[in-house]
């Protein structure tokens, strides 16, 4: 278990379940990210067969091994998928120099209805500014049934964020989240280390709930997406949802949403 | 007679209402002058539908509107409200 200053806050969590994504700048050191990015350059990272325990997969001296070893990156796995979650698949992504064109909207998977979530890590080893890319994702579609690139005839939407960074930043998504490599239109080959991990315990308060009774949870859950329209109160719902199941609450609310709807005036009154 | 290409135009709504701002949009160009691509853009062509049909686009689809699936109610999925509108151009 890694130390408890590592793990998540419940804020951080709270963000998570309301965007789909948190993003750590600057977050791993200047020679683990050299060392990761010639590895990945060489196409020298090895892969596990998915369904591996995530600690069996890499040895000791690989650098993205490293990385996610890193008592700071364990705290976030611990947070979101518990303690010793599988490796479902990672991806070396690769935007060769001059390419114009960006990948189309897609998410990584076929419908998945179950409340329980995967995570995806985006890491980025070297520095990553517009021109390059980076990866472009759409705060807050994580909860939106579709199946793999069936979004692709989008192009753009208001909020959408384009992952521009230095060296050494981390995004951690929910499976669900929409996003899309960007053109690179730099000298320089991109580089973008996916790794897909699955949950093997239930996802129950497994961050620091210290700050559990924070004010300021509503608000976080009650956030807008401007792409979201006339549909951002059904997200609030599905929010509602998934942040009950994470703190194993079935009464929580941010306001008088559900509990509304769960409000069932079956009583009949005494007639005398 | 001038050959005439269709451009495309999809634009997301926040409403159904015409008049309402745009959330999301793509362009197609069928004249084969430009590609145009994911992350393109930061701000929408026209801020509603009426702004773009002022500008000459035509309307050619409106989102049908349909009752949620018993069960589905509170599910989401993909931008409702969208409208594709066209222009054609000489080439």
């Amino acid at each position: 278990m890694v130390d408890k200053q590592h793990l998540l806050t419940t804020e951080q969590m709270a963000s998570f379940v309301a965007d789909g994504y948190l993003r750590f700048d600057d977050f791993i050191p200047d020679e683990l990210n050299k060392a990761a990015h010639e590895e990945m350059a060489s196409g020298m990272s090895v892969r596990g067969g998915g369904g591996t325990v995530l600690d069996n997969v890499w040895h000791d001296e690989s650098a993205v091994g490293k990385v996610f070893r890193l008592p700071k990156v364990q705290g976030i796995v611990q947070s979101l998928v518990g303690e010793n979650p599988l490796y479902d698949h990672h991806a070396v992504h690769i935007v060769r120099p001059q390419s114009e064109h960006g990948q189309i909207w897609h998410a990584d998977a076929i419908i998945d209805i179950r409340m329980h979530f995967d995570i995806q890590f985006f890491y980025f080893s070297h520095d990553t500014p517009r021109e390059m890319g980076g990866t472009m994702i759409l705060p807050g579609s994580h909860f939106r049934r579709v199946c793999e690139t069936d979004v692709a005839r989008y192009q753009n939407f208001l909020g959408q964020h384009p992952i521009v960074c230095n060296a050494g930043t981390l995004v951690v998504v929910h499976h669900g989240m929409w996003h899309c490599a960007q053109p690179n239109l730099t000298e320089d080959t991109r580089y973008m280390f996916k790794l897909r991990l699955n949950p093997t315990v239930r996802q129950l308060k497994l961050w620091n709930t210290d700050d559990i009774d924070t004010g300021g949870i509503r608000g976080i859950l009650s956030r807008n997406h401007r792409w979201y329209g006339n549909d951002v109160r059904l997200e609030i719902v599905n929010r509602i949802k998934l942040w009950r199941f994470l703190i194993g609450d079935e009464s929580y609310d941010v306001g008088y949403w559900l509990s509304r709807l769960e409000n069932m005036p079956e009583n009949v009154p005494h007639v005398a | 007679m001038a050959e005439l290409r269709q451009q495309l135009l999809v634009l997301h709504l926040h409403t159904p209402d015409l008049n309402s701002h745009v959330v999301a949009w793509a362009m197609y160009d069928g004249t084969g002058q430009k590609r145009y691509t994911t992350g393109d853009s930061e701000t929408p062509p026209y801020n509603s539908v009426v702004e773009a049909m002022q500008d000459g686009w035509r309307v050619i689809q409106f989102p049908q509107q349909f009752p949620a699936y018993p069960g589905m109610e509170y599910n989401t999925s993909y931008l409702r409200f969208e409208y594709i509108l066209e222009k054609l151009e000489e080439i």
